[in-house]
C-alpha cells in the first residue's frame, strides 16, 4: 500500500535540501533530511537450532539474543521480554530441557541446540498439564510473565525429580521433595507483579502431586 | 440508558453465570503464549522499524547541543527524533510530563532522542553514539528538605480542596485524654509491571494506528492527540491484552507518543519499547509522602478528633498524592482536619499507582490506629468496630450506600484466629523467629462512569460483545462475557467478548477500580436493548420476556434465541449513564487485612507467614478472578511493607535503583498461601449490575497490617516504609 | 550494545592467545553478567570468543584429596554435585543462595568469580564511576550506598563484589588455575584473586590479559559444620546485604568469610582465630577499621548478628 505521508516525506526531502529550518512550522516533521540513507547493514552470522521440534536456520546480527531471535525473527512472541537483563524471568525457555533466561544469551551461542518455548509445550486446543493447571488455579493475571512461569514450573519439577537441591532444602544430601517451600524458592526467578504466586504454587502442587 | 434510582430486580439477579467462579476465558491463550500483546503485532507492516530512546543524563537542565551525526551514520539507522526535528510536543490531559526533552530537561531519563533503525540492535547501538551537551541546573529532589516550605496544594479533581475542616479539631485534640501524634513516610514506588511500555505505531495518511498497552483507551487517544497535535478521531488504539499497568499505563506515556512521532518522521511503522532501566525515571510513579496523623479518643475508645496532614512533591502542574481520601470516610470523630501540601520536585512525575491516595494513606493511618489501640489498651479490631460510622462524617445527612465494614473486621478476625494474637509485643518466639500478628482496615472509593457496549447475536447463536474496555489481567474479558451470557440467557461459551480497540464503544477503561462495575453496566445497557429488539423480532409483545437456556419465553410461548438472527445479525448498542446517586450516597469498598509475620531475631529480616483479607466490593461478579485481584493486591502490599523503595539520589536528582534487580518487588519465596474472602454484598446504588471493584481495595491496608504485625513481633515501632531490617536492627534485643 | 565479531573457540590455546592479542577481545561462557553489561555499554568488547565448546565442565577428585572444578561447570551442576554437597556444603549453600534457577543453569564457575559489582552507579553510564571509567570519579560516595562496601574501600570506589560462591570459596581456601596464550599455567590462591579497589578500581582481579581460568581447586574437605547465611530484603533472587560463610568445628574453632561488605570476599586471619570467642570478638576483628557510609552503617552490627545466627545454627546441628 502506498503511504501518502511517506510520499510527502520523500518529496519534501527533495524540495528542502539545504532549507531545513524553513519547513515544518506548520508540519510536525521538520526535517526529512534527518532520515539517514540506510544501506550500511551489520554483518550477520549463520546459526541453526531446533525450536519446538522445527529446524531453524537464521542469519543474525551477532548481538541478537536468543530472546530477540525467537520474538523478532521467528515471531514466536510467547516468550516475553520483561526486563532484558535477567531480572524478571519472563523470557524463560528450555534449552536441552534446562531452563535459562533467553535474554542473557546470544542466539549464536546455541548452534545445534534444542529449544522449547511456551508454544512448544502445548496449544490452546491441547494444553500441557502445567498450562491446564495454571488455567484451573488462576495462576496468572495479565499473562505477561506466564509463559516464563510455566516453562520454569515444568523445569522446576524436573529439577526436583533429578535431585537438585535448593536454598531451602533442610539437608543438602537428602533428596528434595516438591513441597510448597521448595517450589516457591525455585520459582523465585520468575517475577509476577500481578501477584499470582499463591495460585501458581497451587497449580504446581497439583501437577507435582499427579506425578508423585 | 440512564441509571438514577437504585436498581430493583433485574436479569442479573438470576446469577446463573454471574457470580460463579469461571476461569479466565483467555486463559488458554495466555498460558500457551498465543495471547498477543501490543508490541507483538509484527504484521503492522512489512517495513516495521525499531525505535530506541536515549534518556536524559541530567535531572534538570538545558540541552546546549545534540550531535546526532555519528548515530545517523551508524549501520541501519533510518532517522533520529529530537526536539529539533519535531514540532514541540504538548502535554496530555492527565499526565503533565513532557514526552521529549529539549531544550529544557525536566527530569532524569526524560527522552532526549529516539533512534529509528532497521533492527533493534542497530537502534540501541546508535543511541549510544548521540552526544548531548547539557547545562545542568539546580533542581529540587528531596521531599523532606522541601516539606516546611511546601505550599498547600491546589484544589484537585481527585484530592478535593487542600483543607477540610469539620468541627474544631485543635480544641478537641487538646482536650482529649488519649491521643496519637506521629509522622509516617511512604517512599516513591514503581509500578514495575512485567510488560514494559511498548508500542507499534503506523501512519496511513493522516490516520494513526497504535498498538499500545493503554488502560484507558479513550483517554489515551485524547492525550496522544493533544501531545502530537492530531485530531483524536484520527487515532486508533489497539491492545487486546495489557501485561500489567497498575496506573502506569493509564494513558499516553512516552513509548506511545514517541513511537507515533518517530513513525511519522521515519515514514515507516515503528516499534518502540522502553528499556527496563529507563522506565523508573522516564515514566510516572507513586510519589513519596510524609504524613502526620493526629488521633484523639476518649477513654472509651471513641474518636473525638481526626487529622491527616500530607506532603508530597511533583513537577509543576502535577497532582498531590491524596492520602487522606480514605481517612475522611473510614472512622467517626466529630472534629476533623485534613491538609494537603505539594512541594515542587524535579523528579519524574508522581501519579496514580493502584489505589492512589488510599494505599499510602492507609499505610500511615492504620499504624496510627494501632498505636491508639495500644494506648487505650484496647484490641485493634474492637477499636475499629467501635468507630464505625454509617454516615459521611462531613455531611451527616449522606449515608453510605452500603457499608459491611464491621462484618469484614469480625469475619476476618474469626477466620484468622485473631483471638490467638500475642497481646504483648515481643512476647512470642518460634526458634530464631519473633512472631507477631497485626491487622489493618481497608477502604477504597467505588467510582463508576459512563460506559458503552455493542452486542450482536448472530445466526450461530453467538453473542459478540464489543467495548473499548481493557483487560490487564483483571478478568474483564471473563466478567463481560459472564454479564452478556447472563443477560442473554446463553452459556458463557456462546459469548465472544472483544475488547481493547478504541473503535469499539467507549468505556472509562481500567483505572481507579471502576472498570468492572462500569463496563459490565455498559454491557447490561446494550443487552437490554438487544433483548428488546429480539423480543420484538420474535413477536413478543409483553414486557415480561425471559431469556434463559437459549430460549426466549413469555407466558406459555418459548422460542429459540437463535431464531431472532435467522434473517441476519441482531445488533444493539447502548451505554449506561449516571444520575446523582454518587452524590446522594457515599460509595466505598471496605475490607480488613490480617497478617502474621516472623522477624529474625538475629538479622531483623521480616518474612510474612500468612495473610488473610475479607473484602466487601458489592456483587462479586466472578469469585475466582476477584479473589485473584485481591491476593494480587496483598502481594503488592507485601512489597510495599517490606522492600519497595525507589531510592532518590538527592544530589543528582534521580531514582538510583532503576531496574528490577535494584528495585525489589516480592518473589515467590516472599509470599505464603494467601486467603481472601468476600462478604455477601449487593450495592443497588451503583448500577443494575450492583457491583463495585476490588482490585485496589486488595492493596489498601495490606502494608500497615504487616507493619503492625512487625511491631507486635518486636515491640519496635517503625514509621518509615519499607520496613527493612536496618530500620529496627539497633533496637532489637541484643543477641546473647 | 556495540557491534562485535563472534567466534566459537576450538582450542583453549588459540582462545587465550587471541584474547591476549586482540584489543577488546573477551571470552564469553554463560554470558549472564557480560551480556547484561554489554546491553548498557558498561562492557564494550569488540570480539567475543565463545568458550562453551572447550570442555572444562568436569568435577574431579584431586590427588591431594580435594576436588577440581572445571571453569565451565554451571553453578547448578556445582551446587548439585554430591561431593560438594557432602564435603563442601558451604559452597553448595552459597551457590544456591545466589541468583535464580535459570541464571545458575547458565552461569559458570569462572564467570561467577569474574562477576562485576552491582553498584548502581557502575550500572548507570551517566554517572561518574572510576571502575567503569577510570578517573571519572565515584558518584556512589555520598550517594545511595545502602548495598555498598563498609571495609577495604577507597576514596575512589566503594563497590562490593556480588558473588556468593566466591565467599564460600574464600572460606575453603580455593585456588584458581589458569592458562595463558603462551600455554603458561599458574595457580592463584583465591585470597589473591580479587583485588581491593585502591586507586585502580577498574581492575577487579589479578588475572592478566588473555589469561583463561581452567579450574578452581578445593583442598581436602575440612569437616565441621558448613553454614552460609545470606541476609537480604527479599527472600530470594536478591544480592546480599551481608552474607557469612563459615566452617565451624565441634570445638568451636573454624573459619569465616563475609560477603556484601567489601570489594572482595572478606576474610581476616585474626577473626578466624577468634572463632571460639563468639560473634562480637569475630566481628570486631573482621571489621576493624570499617568505614561505613551513613546508609550502610547497619551492616556493621548486622555482620555481628549474622555471625551469631551462624554460630547458633552450627551449634544446633
Amino acid at each position: 500500500m502506498s503511504n501518502p505521508s511517506e510520499l510527502e516525506l520523500s518529496r519534501r526531502g527533495v524540495l528542502t535540501v539545504g532549507a531545513v529550518t524553513a519547513i515544518g512550522v506548520s508540519a510536525p516533521v521538520l526535517a526529512a533530511s534527518e532520515n539517514a540513507t540506510t544501506g550500511a547493514s551489520t554483518p550477520t552470522i549463520p546459526v541453526s537450532f531446533e525450536v519446538n521440534g522445527k529446524a531453524e536456520h537464521l542469519s543474525l546480527d551477532p548481538r541478537t539474543t536468543l530472546l530477540d531471535a525467537l520474538r523478532e525473527h521467528l515471531h514466536l512472541t510467547g516468550t516475553k521480554k520483561g526486563c532484558d537483563h535477567g531480572q524478571c524471568g519472563a523470557c524463560t525457555v528450555l534449552v536441552g530441557g534446562v531452563r535459562i533466561n533467553s535474554c542473557l544469551t546470544l542466539a549464536a551461542m546455541h548452534e545445534g541446540d534444542t529449544i522449547t518455548t511456551i508454544e512448544g509445550l502445548g496449544s490452546p486446543e491441547k494444553l500441557h498439564p502445567m498450562q491446564a493447571a495454571f488455567v484451573k488455579h488462576d495462576g496468572y493475571q495479565c499473562g505477561y510473565c506466564t509463559p516464563g512461569q510455566i516453562c520454569s514450573a515444568v523445569a522446576v519439577l524436573d529439577e526436583i525429580k533429578r535431585g537438585v537441591p535448593s536454598h531451602v532444602s533442610a539437608n543438602l544430601t537428602d533428596r528434595p521433595r516438591a513441597t510448597g517451600a521448595e517450589m516457591r524458592e525455585r520459582m523465585s526467578g520468575n517475577i509476577c507483579r500481578c501477584g499470582a504466586y499463591s495460585n501458581i504454587a497451587e497449580a504446581m502442587a497439583e501437577v507435582a502431586g499427579a506425578r508423585a | 440508558m440512564k441509571f438514577d434510582t437504585p436498581a430493583g430486580a433485574n436479569p442479573t439477579d438470576r446469577m446463573a453465570v454471574l457470580g460463579k467462579a469461571h476461569t479466565h476465558v483467555e486463559g488458554p491463550l495466555k498460558t500457551t503464549g498465543r495471547a498477543k500483546y501490543a508490541a507483538e503485532f509484527q504484521d503492522a507492516g512489512p517495513d516495521l522499524a525499531y525505535g530506541y530512546i536515549l534518556g536524559a543524563a541530567v535531572a534538570k537542565g538545558r540541552i546546549n547541543s545534540i550531535d546526532t551525526s555519528a548515530a545517523r551514520a551508524a549501520p541501519g539507522v533510518i532517522t533520529i527524533v529530537t526536539y529539533k526535528t519535531v514540532k514541540p510536543l504538548k502535554t496530555g490531559g492527565f499526565f503533565v510530563q513532557r514526552m521529549l526533552a529539549g531544550p529544557q530537561v525536566d527530569n532524569y531519563h526524560q527522552a532526549v532522542a529516539v533512534v529509528v533503525a532497521e533492527t533493534f540492535e542497530q537502534a540501541r547501538a546508535a543511541s549510544a553514539l548521540i552526544r548531548v551537551d547539557y547545562a545542568r541546573e539546580k533542581g529540587s529532589y528531596d521531599l523532606a528538605a522541601s516539606k516546611d516550605t511546601a505550599p498547600p496544594s491546589p484544589t484537585e479533581e481527585f484530592g478535593g480542596p487542600p483543607v477540610i475542616r469539620v468541627g474544631n479539631f485543635e480544641r478537641a485534640f487538646a482536650a482529649a485524654p488519649v491521643k496519637v501524634d506521629e509522622t509516617y513516610t511512604t517512599p516513591d514506588q514503581a509500578h514495575a509491571m512485567m510488560e514494559p511500555h511498548a508500542t507499534i505505531a503506523r501512519w496511513d495518511g493522516d490516520k494513526l494506528t497504535c498498538w499500545s498497552p493503554i488502560q484507558q483507551l479513550d483517554m489515551g487517544k485524547r492525550d496522544l492527540g493533544m501531545i502530537i497535535g492530531v485530531p483524536k478521531d484520527n487515532i486508533r488504539l489497539i491492545t487486546p491484552f495489557i501485561g500489567g499497568g497498575f496506573g502506569g499505563k493509564g494513558t499516553t506515556q512516552s513509548d506511545l507518543a514517541l513511537a507515533a512521532v518517530a513513525a511519522r518522521q521515519a515514514g515507516r511503522p515503528v516499534k518502540l519499547a522502553l528499556q527496563r532501566p529507563l522506565m523508573f525515571n522516564n515514566t510516572t510513579h507513586r510519589p513519596k509522602t510524609i504524613q502526620r496523623i493526629r488521633l484523639a479518643a476518649g477513654r472509651d475508645g471513641k474518636l473525638t478528633a481526626v487529622s491527616h496532614d500530607s506532603w508530597s512533591g511533583n513537577q509543576p502542574g502535577g497532582r498531590t498524592e491524596p492520602t487522606a481520601l480514605g481517612t475522611r470516610f473510614l472512622y467517626g470523630g466529630e472534629n476533623r482536619l485534613f491538609q494537603r501540601y505539594l512541594a515542587r520536585l524535579d523528579l519524574a512525575e508522581g501519579n496514580a499507582l493502584r489505589a492512589p491516595g488510599e494505599a499510602p494513606g492507609m499505610m500511615a493511618l492504620e499504624i496510627a490506629m494501632d498505636e491508639l489501640a495500644e494506648k487505650l489498651g484496647m484490641d485493634p479490631v474492637r477499636l475499629r468496630v467501635l468507630n464505625d460510622i454509617q454516615h459521611d462524617p462531613e455531611k451527616p445527612e449522606r449515608r453510605f450506600s452500603s457499608r459491611p465494614f464491621v462484618q469484614c473486621l469480625e469475619e476476618g478476625a474469626r477466620r484468622f484466629g485473631w483471638q490467638d494474637r500475642p497481646t504483648a509485643p515481643a512476647s512470642r518466639r518460634d526458634g530464631r523467629w519473633l512472631i507477631g500478628m497485626g491487622m489493618a482496615a481497608a477502604i477504597r472509593g467505588a467510582p463508576i462512569a459512563k460506559a458503552g457496549a455493542r452486542v450482536r447475536l448472530d445466526r450461530a447463536g453467538i453473542v459478540t460483545v464489543e467495548t473499548d474496555m481493557t483487560d490487564l489481567g483483571t478478568g474483564s474479558y471473563t466478567i463481560i462475557a459472564q454479564t452478556a451470557a447472563e443477560m442473554m440467557g446463553v452459556p458463557i461459551e456462546r459469548v465472544n467478548a472483544k475488547l481493547g480497540d478504541s473503535t469499539f464503544p467507549m468505556t472509562p477503561g481500567s483505572g481507579g477500580q471502576l472498570g468492572a462495575a462500569s463496563s459490565t453496566a455498559g454491557v447490561y445497557a446494550a443487552c437490554m436493548k438487544l433483548r428488546e429488539t429480539i423480543a420484538q423480532r420474535l413477536g413478543f409483545n409483553s414486557g415480561d420476556v425471559d431469556f434463559s437456556d437459549g430460549q426466549v419465553r413469555s407466558g406459555e410461548r418459548s422460542v429459540p434465541l437463535t431464531d431472532a438472527a435467522r434473517q441476519g445479525d441482531v445488533v444493539a448498542e447502548d451505554s449506561m449513564e449516571y444520575g446523582d446517586l454518587a452524590k446522594r450516597f457515599e460509595q466505598q469498598t471496605f475490607g480488613a487485612h490480617f497478617a502474621e509475620v516472623a522477624v529474625d531475631r538475629f538479622t531483623g529480616v521480616t518474612r510474612v507467614r500468612r495473610m488473610l483479607a475479607v473484602c466487601a466490593g458489592g456483587r462479586i461478579l466472578n469469585p475466582l478472578t476477584a479473589r485473584s485481584q485481591v491476593i494480587g493486591g496483598m502481594t503488592m502490599g507485601i512489597g510495599a511493607a517490606l522492600m519497595e523503595e525507589m531510592a532518590v539520589d538527592t544530589r543528582f536528582g534521580f531514582f538510583v535503583n532503576h531496574d528490577l534487580a535494584g528495585y525489589e518487588v516480592p518473589v515467590h519465596a516472599d509470599v505464603p498461601h494467601l486467603d481472601a474472602y468476600f462478604v455477601d454484598e449487593i450495592d443497588a446504588t451503583m448500577s443494575p449490575v450492583k457491583a463495585k471493584g476490588v482490585g485496589e481495595l486488595g492493596l489498601s491496608g495490606v502494608a500497615p497490617a504487616i507493619a503492625n504485625a512487625i511491631y507486635n513481633a518486636t515491640g519496635v515501632r517503625v514509621r518509615e516504609y519499607p520496613m527493612t531490617l536496618d530500620k529496627h536492627l539497633d533496637q532489637l534485643p541484643t543477641i546473647a | 550494545m556495540k557491534a562485535f565479531t563472534f567466534e566459537r573457540a576450538t582450542s583453549v590455546q588459540d582462545a587465550a592467545a587471541k584474547a591476549g592479542s586482540v584489543q577488546g577481545a573477551r571470552f564469553i561462557a554463560g554470558g549472564t553478567n557480560l551480556l547484561d553489561l554489554m546491553k548498557i555499554e558498561v562492557e564494550t568488547p569488540t570480539h567475543l570468543i565463545d568458550v562453551n565448546g572447550l570442555g572444562f565442565d568436569k568435577i574431579e577428585k584431586t590427588r591431594e584429596g580435594g576436588v577440581r572444578i572445571g571453569a565451565l561447570v554451571s553453578n547448578t551442576a556445582l551446587a548439585a554435585d554430591m561431593r560438594i554437597r557432602r564435603d563442601y556444603g558451604v559452597l553448595s549453600r552459597a551457590l544456591l543462595a545466589g541468583a535464580s534457577g535459570q541464571l545458575r543453569n547458565k552461569a559458570t564457575t569462572a564467570g561467577n568469580l569474574l562477576q562485576r559489582t552491582r553498584c548502581p552507579y557502575f550500572y548507570d553510564t551517566n554517572q561518574a564511576c572510576n571502575k567503569r571509567k577510570p578517573g571519572s570519579g565515584c558518584a556512589a560516595i555520598g550517594g545511595y550506598s545502602r548495598q555498598l562496601a563498609v571495609i577495604g574501600s577507597s576514596d575512589k570506589c566503594i563497590a562490593t563484589h556480588p558473588s556468593d560462591m566466591a565467599v564460600a570459596m574464600r572460606v575453603l581456601d580455593a585456588t584458581v588455575e589458569t592458562v595463558d596464550g603462551a600455554g603458561q599455567t599458574r595457580t592463584i590462591p583465591i585470597a589473591d584473586f580479587h583485588r581491593l579497589p585502591g586507586d585502580t578500581p577498574h581492575i577487579d582481579t589479578n588475572l592478566k590479559a588473555g589469561e583463561f581460568i581452567t579450574a578452581v581447586t578445593l583442598p581436602r574437605p575440612l569437616g565441621g559444620e558448613h553454614v552460609y547465611e545470606k541476609v537480604r530484603d527479599r527472600a530470594s533472587y536478591a544480592f546480599a546485604l551481608v552474607s557469612v560463610a563459615a566452617v565451624i568445628q565441634r570445638d568451636g574453632t573454624g573459619r569465616v568469610a563475609v560477603g556484601g561488605v567489601a570489594h572482595k570476599p572478606w576474610r581476616i586471619e585474626a577473626a578466624d582465630a577468634a572463632m571460639p570467642q563468639g560473634p562480637q570478638a569475630i566481628a570486631s576483628r573482621l571489621l576493624a577499621g570499617a568505614r561505613p557510609t551513613h546508609e550502610n552503617a547497619f551492616k556493621v552490627p548486622l555482620v555481628e548478628r549474622t555471625l551469631a545466627a551462624v554460630i547458633s545454627e552450627a551449634r544446633a546441628a
